[in-house]
């Protein structure tokens, strides 16, 4: 909330500057966001009067001006449409110095001799627009410098008060709680119990009793609500960013800043029967103060008279019985609504309101009679009028309870690590309001109306280390006992990974978890996303099924911007509603696009392709040391190419794949180039085994290489795992080191190199040894694959 | 014998000529094979007299046994020559850069998100994750906001239906844990978390890193403590550390946490808006509330939490100025780190 410091130094004043006064708050809890002059510097600017406005003889929108600012009389040349005789303005004189470094000086305008400008609040920096010269009250002394009278040399702070602490949204809890901290008294204003000259009431029927324990109303007759607010209540308003209505509102405000009360004013003559207090009946509808038109919902408490609502109860008043400027008799509400019930409603209507704030938190519950008076006297003040009595409804069973809490001495040490004196103890929690009575080992406190935060010792240990000073309070570290924790040895970490892809020349990104519905349903269409119920944009609105929408967007990203080499990978998370619940999976996934090197004097320009990317999900399955459990085949998947895409299984489980990006959903993302994608369940990449040593041979091996032509279609990996089951025992590495397709061969075949190697623990192995063992292989690629061998 | 010596002249000058291996070879032969020139000599000693044999013998031999040094003197040079030729031949410009030579990088939040977990994990805290869509109790029922507090205002927290949430903050990971675990703990809990919100200084979607220590006795002094050791191994920096009261639904008393300016040691600058701090972390002892729904006896039992936004200790401990750079994804923002 926004206070003006000298409204606050009224109430107590300690000895500090403004900044150690902002910093001293701070540091006890409120913080101060920012603290701004109330006016820029300016000097030399005066009140003056208007004793005639004359028209320009050479020109139409100006205006020639007699002022007097006491002693003489000048002649001022003015633009401003509001210029009239009698009317009181500030006047910045010869010499005067003026915010943006501007000095005034004699000047003729149009051939008119100028002695001085007369301001708007804009040109004294008193506002960010003005449309007009300002204004000032009638009874303004002509002559007195304008940064006195208007008591400028005050500051806007802005305090940002946390939900707990309702009690500091008024001046009178931010003084007490500054009093305490310096030690001071504070000074309350005078509140003389306004004499009730009339009878009038009105009757007031709180149905709602839980959710209003208290209502406090009261007639006011015969305002002159012509007179506006004096020059210092439209001021002080202002600076605590309040504007300025009339003054019946004015006031109404002026006790919601001071004391934290939020008030009503309703027009008396609008008013049929009686005032209610109700939860609002189906069907009912409001129109507010601010024009708009609102249907009531049924949990909404309403001020209400026989037409129907008058106000939403603590949230905003109706316009029906706005006071106006035909007002002569008003009903003054001061009410303490109940926080519970009153959360979350108006943000229901989309509404927040500086009384819906303080209900909501927490309103001292004891204030409305107060505040009644309070507010009386100063209407009387300034507008006049006979008030009849104070109306007071109140239901004590549903008032807020305050149970004592007991403090334990040795609870201060145990949980703030310090000792305090009892003194100290005693000091603080009195100066807070506390009723404290030391009983054995500690003390028995009760707590104020205001507070609505403190109910449990923890409470007050806060409130302790709060006014001590937690800057105050000792630094020690923690003691633990030393144990050693288990790091299971097959486990790999996602923090390996990370540092395994990025040696392999992988950015990690990170991407948004909700992504475009589209762009979801492009890659994973057979899933329903978890939907968000108010995404902050469409294009974030469902939660991932799949890393790959974000991370291609992320190619797509930089490809937008003449990238055209991209690998980047990602872990996290994707949501996969299913019968039995929602599943979160952490997934790795990778995009690859562009030349397989950079470029360079030393590597081929060559773009990269499928094997690029299956051979770093093979790295990846390596450092398991359990490659052997996973395997490849051909599969399609929505987004991808039909002919290069593998599933990834692993014993005969999918956990992933890796494949091409469908040639025409990357022209859809205006990717030119082939763009490699796999995704992979992390937690099979997270488990592998430990090492287990295998005795070394110490007998040579034996390579025989065989060049087969095949069909085209055979798999690959199918017909290795067959050439190795039929290559016998002594068979150690088998590897595919030629595919050949074109020249020579039958283009519905292909060529196939293998390197087989034969080795055995015991013994050199003899030439009729593996002569067996390929002649068994070739059976096997004859009689399965058709092959033959070539050359 | 008289034509020994112009014999040994001529053959030191051809083995002297040699400039290979082929020809060295041929002038051995010449000279010293079984048909060689000064073989011959040796033969045709037959034809002198007993007593001057033994001596031309001799100088034969001297001779002999000169040019055969000669020659492997001559052959080493000539070898070591053609070595010396051949790595002049195999010379390269070493100042080509290497082949195949990128490396890729890890996110800067996960870099800062790992230096965290070392810290933490050196002083024995495990790492913990857990979901990212919460139910409402974890996220909020648990830890002492129940509906309508206004504290919820402040999480503007993104729905998936009425119970359930992205989750606010990585405090409903710790709940988990003391549900399912007996104290002491020490624990960290890393993650992504969610609030609705998006502006020049808001991402819909940030990391933080909150822990939990719960004790027999652990104070708001250990707080303080460990919370001024982190931040200056983070910072690698003597810095200025302040506890500001604050409010947070979940522990009592409450702290913000605020550095002195990294970037303008507090002076006052851009980046810590004139202050000359920074906030940097949010801490307190956890609320009796909260122990009472983890089942946690709060007589027997204290503890303090804390918690703090990854992308802002990156963005000052890297000087990035731009929040909304970290999950843009764009390679030269990737490649400075």
């Amino acid at each position: 909330m926004k206070i003006s410091e000298k409204w606050l130094r009224e109430w107590v004043s300690p000895q500090l500057t403004t900044q150690e006064l902002a910093h001293q708050i701070t540091m006890a809890g409120l913080e101060v966001d920012a603290i701004e002059p109330v006016a820029d510097m300016f000097s030399g600017v005066v009140v003056a009067k208007i004793l005639s406005v004359e028209p320009h003889p050479n020109a139409d929108k100006l205006r020639v001006c007699q002022v007097t600012a006491g002693s003489e009389t000048v002649q001022i040349v003015c633009g401003a449409p509001n210029a009239r005789v009698g009317l009181k303005v500030p006047l910045a004189q010869i010499e005067a110095q003026l915010p943006g470094n501007f000095k005034i000086k004699a000047a003729k305008l149009r051939g008119v001799q100028s002695q001085g400008m007369l301001c708007a609040e804009q040109e004294l920096g008193l506002s960010n627009s003005s449309d007009g010269l300002m204004e000032l009250a009638s009874d303004a002394p002509v002559g007195t410098d304008l940064r006195c009278y208007l008591e400028l040399d005050d500051h806007v702070v802005d305090i940002s008060v946390t939900p707990n602490r309702a009690d500091c949204l008024g001046i009178s809890g931010i003084a007490r709680e500054v009093g305490l901290l310096n030690n001071l008294a504070v000074t309350e204003p005078v509140v003389t119990e306004a004499l009730e000259t009339i009878a009038d009431t009105i009757t007031v029927e709180v149905q709602a009793k839980e959710c209003c324990p208290r209502y406090v109303a009261r007639v006011i007759k015969g305002i002159d609500i012509s007179r506006s607010s004096p020059q210092w209540l439209q001021e002080k308003l202002r600076r605590c960013g309040v504007r300025s209505i009339d003054a019946v509102v004015d006031v109404t405000n002026y006790l919601l800043l001071e004391l934290g009360q939020p008030m009503h004013a309703f027009d008396l003559s609008m008013l049929q029967g009686a005032i209610e207090v109700r939860m609002a009946a189906p069907d009912e509808s409001i129109t507010l103060l601010d024009g708009k038109t609102v249907k009531l919902s049924a949990g909404t408490l309403v001020i209400a008279d026989s037409n129907g609502p008058l106000a939403m109860a603590g949230i905003m008043g109706g316009q029906r019985s706005a006071v106006s400027g035909a007002t002569k008799d008003v009903v003054l509400e001061a009410a303490f609504f109940a926080p519970k019930p009153l959360a979350g409603v108006a943000r229901s209507y989309g509404l927040h309101t500086d009384s819906s704030h303080r209900f909501e938190r927490g309103v001292d519950f004891k204030l409305q009679v107060h505040a009644m008076e309070r507010a009386t006297q100063m209407l009387l003040e300034l507008v006049g009028g006979e008030a009849g009595p104070i109306q007071e409804v109140v239901s004590d069973s549903n008032l807020p309870v305050r149970p004592d809490v007991v403090l334990r001495a040795a609870r201060i040490e145990k949980v703030l690590g310090l000792s305090l004196s009892v003194d100290e103890v005693e000091r603080i929690l009195c100066g807070l309001g506390l009723g404290v009575a030391e009983i054995n080992g500690g003390w028995r406190c009760t707590v104020p109306s205001w507070r609505f935060d403190i109910a449990i010792e923890a409470d007050l240990l806060e409130e302790l280390a709060r006014v001590y000073g937690y800057n105050r309070l000792p630094v020690t570290h923690i003691h633990a006992k030393l144990e050693m924790q288990a790091r299971p040895e097959k486990e790999v970490s996602v923090r390996y990974l990370r540092r395994h892809l990025s040696a392999r020349g992988y950015r990690e990104a990170i991407t948004y978890s909700f992504v475009d519905p589209q762009l979801q349903r492009v890659f994973d269409p057979e899933q329903a996303p978890v939907a968000l119920s108010n995404p902050i944009s469409a294009d974030m609105a469902v939660m991932r099924t799949s890393l790959l929408p974000g991370l291609v967007s992320a190619v797509v990203h930089n490809t937008n911007r003449q990238q055209s080499c991209v690998r980047l990978f990602e872990t996290g998370l994707r949501f996969i509603p299913s019968d039995s619940g929602l599943r979160q999976l952490p997934t790795l996934a990778m995009a690859l696009t562009g030349p397989r090197f950079a470029e360079s004097w030393a590597s081929p320009a060559k773009d990269a392709d499928f094997f690029d990317l299956k051979g770093e999900v093979e790295s990846l399955l390596g450092l398991t040391r359990m490659s052997d459990h996973f395997s490849f085949d051909a599969t399609s998947r929505s987004a991808l190419h039909p002919g290069q895409t593998a599933r990834i299984t692993r014993n005969g489980a999918a956990v992933g794949f890796v494949g091409a990006l469908h040639p025409s959903v990357g022209a859809g993302l205006g990717l030119n180039a082939p763009l490699y994608v796999c995704e992979i369940d992390l937690t099979v990449l997270l488990v592998g085994e430990i090492p287990k040593y295998a005795e070394l041979s110490k007998f040579p091996e034996v390579r025989r290489d065989l060049a087969i032509v095949v069909d085209k279609t055979v798999s690959s990996s199918r017909l290795m795992e067959e050439v190795r089951a039929a290559a016998g025992t002594y068979i150690t590495d088998l590897r595919l080191f030629d595919v050949y397709t074109g020249k020579g061969i039958d283009p519905k075949r292909k060529s196939l190199a293998l390197g087989l190697t034969f080795r055995d623990q015991s013994r050199t192995l003899a030439e009729e040894d593996v002569n067996e063992a390929v002649g068994q292989v070739i059976d096997l690629l004859e009689k399965n694959y058709n092959a033959e061998l070539r050359n | 014998m008289e034509n020994l010596e112009p014999l040994a002249h001529q053959a030191r000058s051809a083995i002297a000529a040699a400039q290979d291996g082929v020809t060295l070879e041929q002038l051995r032969v010449d000279y010293l094979g079984k048909k060689g020139r000064l073989t011959g000599l040796l033969k045709g000693l037959s034809t002198l007299s007993s007593e001057e044999r033994p001596k031309a013998g001799a100088l034969i031999n001297v001779v002999k046994q000169e040019l055969q040094e000669l020659i492997g003197e001559r052959k080493a040079t000539l070898e070591a020559a053609a070595v010396e030729a051949k790595l002049e031949q195999e010379a390269i410009d070493v100042t080509l850069p290497g082949r195949a030579n990128t490396v890729g990088g890890v996110h800067p939040v996960s870099q800062t998100i790992e230096r965290m977990e070392d810290f933490f994990a050196a002083i024995g805290f495990d790492v913990v994750e857990g979901p990212e869509i919460e139910d409402d109790y974890h996220n909020f029922e648990a830890l002492n906001i129940p509906a309508h507090h206004p504290a919820r205002a402040m999480h503007d927290t993104f729905y998936v239906d009425e119970h359930t949430v992205l989750r606010t903050h990585t405090s409903p990971v710790q709940v988990r844990v003391m549900e399912n675990q007996e104290p002491p703990l020490r624990i960290i809990c890393p993650g992504r978390v969610y609030r609705c919100d998006s502006d020049l200084t808001h991402t819909p979607m940030f990391h933080q890193v909150e822990g939990l220590l719960i004790d027999q006795h652990s104070s708001f002094s250990d707080l303080k403590g460990l919370v001024e050791d982190f931040l200056r191994v983070f910072f690698e920096r003597d810095l200025e550390v302040r506890f500001r009261p604050s409010y947070f639904p979940f522990t009592e008393p409450s702290a913000e946490v605020d550095i002195q300016c990294v970037n303008c040691g507090g002076e006052g600058c851009r980046v810590c808006s004139q202050t000359g701090w920074l906030e940097v972390m949010g801490c307190g002892m956890v609320h009796p509330k909260v122990f009472e729904s983890a089942g946690i006896d709060a007589e027997q039992y204290s503890g303090f939490a804390f918690g703090m936004g990854v992308e802002r200790l990156a963005m000052l401990r890297y000087g990035v100025n731009d929040l909304r750079l970290f999950f843009d994804n764009d390679l030269r923002f990737l490649e400075q780190f």
